[in-house]
């Protein structure tokens, strides 16, 4: 006798269980488990912080495994934290901006000024503001870099950029590009109107910041995101882009294309990234071990030659250390301690922090920034 | 060896000669229950993959965000702000109008071509340019819409080639055409593909006939061939509404988000200030329109000939 194949219901029920089964697996759903002795560290950054080039000396140093989670802005780092029960995450790097409002939510934990080398920071790091809270310190630098404007160097010539004005020239129209994120890009116009204080603005000039971007709508060639913002201007269909600088153009150029970054006689804006410890972490000392290793002389030039995005240091033995093990890349971001550096221009008072609008909501610049794009 | 009635299951059992309808009553009911069963899934699915996200989606556009926080709550001042904004009635209205003339455009493009495979073709042939259609369904849309960029770019291969026979330049990228370029890439070959399912099947005598009354081609297409594949073009001109109403992609890619439409508004609140009750207000107002616009279409496909619409 021959048995006959029919589709029962049993049957599909039970290839649908294999199948979801199957899938799970898969896809990693099922819980993970962790080799014996090894312990787990949790992370929350920006995009490419946690990386083997970055990461794997200090877990194998510590028989630790580092776990990330990247976020991208840092609305949605606050988000992610927010829906995050405490001592989810043990270590967060954080944008210097958003640093009192993880403290004023208790999403890290105070820190021990102590721990870390502040005396090997430049002077003018040594007490960041927004970092502190009186003398309590809230997050620990680890690298900074400048926005200005960026542009094609084909395209345009260092006495081009001396000033933001290029950007409304007739030149370019139709080639200037925007990284959508209001902040940055209200922040240069500020300062290309003279604002010293190109956040805090009463109702007259946070109108002259509107006017003046609105005027750069017939401008503009495009709205991108971070892989946008690179193969625009890898392309050359963007010439210009006001308020970024070398995390974009210094990662453009690794690849030769003829781009870099100035900052205008009008000034530019200061982006600092910190490390915090997360409320609640079950591994503090080794989160602080973590923050001491990225400051260290090692750490500080994985950090500088990231490459997700390039940064600036601001310890002086970080600096030492890449002038020695990587002069080419000292020399280009100007990490040199002698002769003119990439200090000179934050000493010569032309350089504001970038920070979150004082006067005014963060959603009225968001709108601001919607209504310019539908112009 | 063989079953016994009693040992088969109902729907296979033979009713003796004779045997009185009450059998017949008993199979069919077990046999309904029997497909319902499999049709279960389905409810289930819909349920919890449709209406629940979407009662969630609803019931959160009341939600208020108190520091990056959700906090469920029911505040209708998220529908008065957006339904306030002038930029969200323009990125509609602009939306609207860039779907409803994506669906027109795409339909228009792909007529003739439906048209070539229906009535050109050897089944055969037809079947292989069917299989040639769902090709660019294996890479990603986004892969695709990247691609367009080599093209379009200001220097990129289409420039280059108009170059070097004498033209100017043109701007494709970052504008409203290359915006269009990404939704046709994203809509031709299921426009074409639901049409055809029509065209093919009109009934070839009344075209026949047509000829045999002296009727030109091209009045033929538009009094017998149209009319007669009304469901597909319609169910047609549809998808790629719906499909461009909600597209995130092309305008951000390839129009650079110039033009911005819902979908870069969505993001725009998601991205600043975690306002997802508001994108929430967005999304439903879309979703609302997509339905209104599917149910009148598939009305206006299947009504009876001579009804009006």
């Amino acid at each position: 006798m021959t048995e006959r194949r029919t589709l029962t219901r049993r049957g599909v029920i039970k290839g649908a269980a294999a199948a979801m089964l199957a899938t799970t697996g898969l896809t990693g759903l099922a819980p993970r488990r962790a080799d014996a002795g090894t312990t787990e560290l949790n992370m929350l950054s920006w995009y490419g912080h946690a990386e083997p080039e970055m990461i794997a000396a200090f877990e194998e140093r510590h028989n630790v495994r580092i776990n990330k989670k990247y976020y991208v802005g840092g609305d949605q780092m606050l988000a992610l934290l927010a829906q995050s029960p405490p001592g989810t995450y043990d270590i967060v790097l954080s944008d210097r901006e958003y640093i009192e409002q993880l403290a004023a939510a208790e999403m890290i934990e105070p820190l021990d000024p102590a721990d870390y080398p502040f005396d090997d920071f430049f002077p003018e790091f040594q007490k960041m503001p927004g970092h502190w809270q009186g003398d309590t310190l809230l997050s620990v630098m680890i690298r900074f870099g400048y926005l200005g404007l960026s542009y094609n160097e084909e395209a345009l010539s260092p006495e081009d950029v001396r000033s933001y004005e290029i950007l409304w020239n007739e030149r370019l129209a139709g080639k200037v590009g925007h990284f959508d994120w209001h902040l940055p890009n209200f922040g240069t116009v500020s300062k290309a109107l003279g604002h010293d204080a190109p956040f805090d603005l009463d109702a007259g000039q946070w109108q002259a910041v509107q006017d003046r971007t609105f005027a750069l709508r017939s401008q503009a060639a495009g709205f991108f995101d971070y892989g946008g913002v690179l193969s625009s201007l890898r392309s050359g269909q963007v010439l210009a882009m006001p308020g970024i600088g070398d995390w974009i153009t210094g990662v453009l150029r690794r690849d030769g294309a003829p781009v870099t970054t100035v900052i205008p006689d009008e000034g530019g804006l200061l982006w600092a990234e910190s490390l915090s410890i997360g409320r609640g972490s079950r591994h503090p000392e080794l989160a602080r071990e973590f923050i001491r290793y990225v400051l260290s002389p090692e750490g500080q030039v994985k950090t500088a030659t990231l490459e997700a995005y390039p940064a600036l240091l601001p310890t002086k033995s970080g600096w030492t250390a890449l002038a020695d093990r990587n002069p080419e890349e000292a020399e280009r971001q100007g990490m040199v301690l002698n002769g003119a550096n990439a200090l000179d221009v934050l000493r010569d008072g032309r350089i504001s922090l970038r920070a979150l609008p004082v006067q005014q909501s963060l959603e009225d610049w968001n709108e601001a920034w919607s209504t310019y794009k539908n112009l | 060896m063989h079953a016994t009635n009693a040992t088969l299951p109902p729907e296979e059992r033979t009713a003796p000669p004779g045997a009185d309808g009450a059998i017949f009553a008993r199979l069919f009911r077990s046999a309904r229950l029997y497909a319902g069963s499999f049709a279960l899934p389905v409810l289930v699915w819909q349920l919890i993959f449709f209406v629940a996200p979407l009662c969630f989606l609803v019931a959160m556009s009341f939600w208020v965000v108190q520091s990056y926080r959700l906090v469920p709550d029911f505040d209708t001042g998220n529908w008065a702000r957006v339904l306030g904004m002038k930029v969200f009635w323009d990125a509609y209205a602009r939306t609207f109008a860039m779907a409803a003339g994506a669906a027109a455009l795409i339909s228009m493009l792909a007529f003739p071509v439906t048209c070539f495979l229906a009535f050109r073709l050897t089944p055969a042939a037809r079947r292989l340019a069917m299989l040639m259609l769902v090709v660019p369904f294996f890479t990603s849309y986004l892969v695709r819409a990247y691609t367009w960029q080599v093209f379009l770019a200001d220097d990129g291969i289409v420039n280059a080639a108009l170059t070097a026979i004498g033209m100017q330049d043109l701007a494709m990228l970052n504008t409203v055409f290359g915006t269009f370029v990404g939704y046709v890439t994203l809509c031709l070959p299921l426009v074409i593909l639901l049409q055809l399912m029509s065209v093919a099947s009109v009934d070839r005598t009344l075209i026949e006939a047509a000829r045999n009354l002296r009727c030109s081609p091209m009045r033929t297409v538009f009094r017998v061939v149209i009319p007669a594949s009304r469901v597909g073009l319609t169910l047609g001109a549809t998808f790629c509404f719906i499909l461009v109403f909600g597209d995130f992609v092309s305008p951000t890619y390839l129009g650079g988000g110039n033009a911005p439409t819902l979908g870069i508004l969505i993001t725009d609140f998601t991205k600043a200030g975690n306002q997802w009750p508001r994108a929430a207000v967005v999304a439903i107002t879309m979703i609302v329109t997509l339905l209104t616009v599917a149910f009148l279409a598939v009305r206006f496909a299947y009504r009876k000939t001579g009804e009006t619409a």
